[in-house]
């Protein structure tokens, strides 16, 4: 994964509460594997009919390139689905707006480069408001914690470890690297001191 | 002056980077058939398994509980976990072993769940088993695959919420009810962030089974963990289990469990205080679980709300197929499922099967139990027979019409009422119409064929 620090790109307001990971992609495409490629899952069945025909009205089918997300509150609620996102980053979204998040989908957003930009509720109406049944320009900074667009300026919360992520695309398995020994360490400990931990009938091998 | 969060915190930390995050030790790792991605991860990087001890597999997101799998790919899905669990050595219940089931009721049943532990599993329900005083929680593929190559995880610190119910819960008023009753308060963001502990005698009242409950719908309230800090009743239930640990060890392991509480004067970010006296049995009108009102109250009227809550509701009672102002108990079912990670346990079938005995169901239905064990135990005590009898089908165990993902499914534009924790648009199969209830309130819905506030069918019972 390759980090990004700043990006232009069209967005546009899907202008629903609650948008749950299951609406996100539904469960029965996700035995796919992820080679197929995932973006044609996104929101489907928001997306299409169920003879499989796109709703001509629904913003992403409106405007295709969007690269960018503006929903309302607990986007992402829900199962823990990380295919949710591969829908997502498959379609060409780099980032979602939104005044609150599932906590899982969040987590799952940065482990795929995916930013989710918290913005206070005023700041996701106007821009649901100004994005209003049209696509327009945004423009993200990680680093400033910025979205700007026209003169104007709004600000997102991203806790510094996601920024990080998201700067490096540094994947946590090399980092987590760094840290063997005292994994080694704790895990002797633990042996040592609460050996109960450790499953009392071991069946495997 | 510390939380329970903080003391299963702290004990599994083994680092703590400059960045805030902690890198803690993984207890126990559950894996199932929609961990494929995270093995194929694993398998890119050339790594293995590096706690198979630590690591469990089960068949339950994609198994058909009605006779063989509905499709080529869903077979797929079974056998990839049947051989990534074979090529990593890991201990793998499959469709035929006695020991299968959903994997949150499965991990508690063998043994495998203890207080103090952290559990991470690839499933949001992950939260059911902090009802033993563990540090549980769902996480995403990417994450899977890091636990499975280090047996450790990042995490930032969540903030604390005690929900502390105080009271006693009504006849007919169960740990669903209670779910559903602080989910709709406060919303089904409204934990977010926060780690959930239970607190309070209503919560001290309740079997494992009634916590289990509780603690697996923290995610729907937006909390990826629930806690209850464990008592005599978990260690009883820990007990001979399995994988649990006996004699001199189990005896000092409780003398460690024992301190498993938060200290009197701990202090939590927020505190939410709820009477369970005061709670009636509640039914979901819409699309979201914080949708739930008690059955005796009327379908909201999205015109006496203003903005996007107006909107919200017009459009969940639209896709609902109700009608505003119109009471709940007058909503026509199609069908009926018992079933879940939330209510498909040994007490669960009971109070369903005491409201069911010697009745007829006017709509078909599904009981899918949650593991074989359980599927056993509840035949033994005649349950399938009660179930049958009232014209219900008695399936296997697995997460069954929950999730849509294995061929149970409800068909399009039919309403069910269900005893699981989504009532999404689409979670029980595309434009199916879902209430969330107890298992109680299902069997009373299953006998009239509507909504149904079930206390006047145990009344009758208690009377008879």
């Amino acid at each position: 994964m390759t980090g990004w620090s700043k990006h232009t790109g069209m967005a546009t307001a899907i202008d629903i509460e609650n948008i749950d990971t299951d609406q996100i992609i539904p469960a029965r495409f996700m035995s796919a594997p992820r080679s197929d490629g995932y973006g044609g899952f996104l929101l489907h069945d928001l997306r299409f009919d169920t003879t499989g025909n796109p709703r001509p009205n629904f913003p992403i089918n409106l405007f295709p390139a969007v690269s960018i997300l503006v929903g309302r509150r607990n986007f992402g609620t829900g199962s823990s689905r990380e295919a949710a996102v591969y829908a997502l980053g498959d379609f060409g979204i780099r980032a979602v707006i939104a005044p609150s998040f599932g906590d899982i989908f969040a987590a799952n957003c940065i482990n795929n480069g995916v930013l989710p930009a918290l913005v206070s509720n005023k700041a996701a109406t106007d821009l649901i408001v100004w994005l209003s049944g049209r696509q327009a320009q945004l423009n993200l900074n990680i680093r400033s914690r910025t979205i700007s667009f026209d003169d104007q300026t709004v600000t997102f919360t991203l806790n510094d470890a996601s920024a990080q992520k998201l700067l490096n695309g540094w994947d946590d398995i090399d980092l987590t690297q760094h840290h063997l020994s005292a994994i080694a360490a704790y895990r002797a400990r633990r042996a040592q001191m609460q050996p109960w931990v450790f499953p009392a009938n071991e069946t495997a091998g | 002056m510390t939380t329970l969060l903080d003391k299963l915190w702290d004990s599994h930390e083994i680092h703590c980077g400059r960045d805030g995050r902690s890198l803690l030790w993984v207890d126990r790792h559950l894996v199932h058939e929609g961990s494929h991605h995270a093995f194929s991860k694993l398998a890119e990087r050339n790594s293995m398994v590096v706690e198979p001890n630590l690591t469990f597999g089960v068949a339950d997101h994609y198994v058909p509980t009605r006779g063989t799998a509905a499709s080529p790919a869903i077979v797929r899905m079974i056998e990839t976990l049947e051989r990534n669990a074979e090529k990593h050595g890991i201990t793998y219940y499959g469709q035929l072993d006695s020991r299968q089931g959903i994997v949150h009721v499965i991990g508690p049943e063998q043994g495998l769940t203890l207080p103090g532990l952290l559990i991470t599993c690839g499933d949001s329900h992950t939260s059911t088993h902090g009802a033993f005083g563990a540090l549980a929680f769902g996480i995403g593929a990417t994450e899977v695959s890091h636990v499975l190559a280090t047996q450790t995880i990042w995490q930032s610190r969540p903030k604390s919420m005690r929900i502390a119910i105080s009271g006693n819960l009504l006849p007919g008023v169960g740990s669903k009810d209670l779910a559903l009753a602080w989910i709709a308060k406060l919303g089904a963001d409204g934990a977010r962030e926060h780690a959930v502990e239970y607190t309070g005698s209503a919560v001290r009242r309740l079997s494992m089974d009634g916590r289990m409950t509780l603690c697996n719908m923290s995610i729907e309230g937006g909390a990826r963990f629930g806690m209850i800090a464990p008592d005599e009743t978990t260690f009883a239930y820990i007990k001979d289990r399995p994988f649990a640990p006996s004699d001199a060890l189990f005896k000092r392991a409780q003398m460690y469990w024992e301190t498993l509480t938060s200290d009197e004067n701990a202090e939590f970010d927020r505190e939410v205080c709820i009477d369970a006296s005061e709670i009636a049995p509640i039914v979901t009108w819409g699309t979201s679980p914080e949708d739930a009102l008690p059955v005796t109250a009327t379908v909201p009227n999205p015109t006496a709300l203003a903005g996007t809550d107006s909107e919200r509701v017009a459009s969940a009672i639209d896709y609902m197929g109700l009608v505003p102002g119109r009471a709940l108990t007058e909503v026509q079912i199609d069908q009926v499922f018992i079933g879940s990670c939330t209510n498909a346990r040994i007490e669960d079938l009971r109070a369903a099967a005491a409201v069911l005995a010697g009745r007829r169901a006017k709509v078909p239905g599904l009981v899918s139990p949650g593991s074989q064990q359980i599927k056993a135990q509840a035949e033994a005590e005649g349950l399938d027979h009660i179930f049958i009898d009232a014209g219900l089908e008695w399936g296997n165990a697995g997460c069954s019409m929950c999730v849509a993902m294995n061929g149970d499914r409800v068909q399009s534009g039919k309403r069910c009422a269900s005893t699981t924790n989504r009532n999404f648009r689409g979670r029980q199969g595309r434009d199916a119409r879902t209430h969330l209830m107890s298992p109680a309130m299902v069997a009373a819905a299953a006998i009239t064929g509507h909504l149904t506030d079930v206390r006047p069918f145990l009344k009758e019972r208690l009377t008879e």
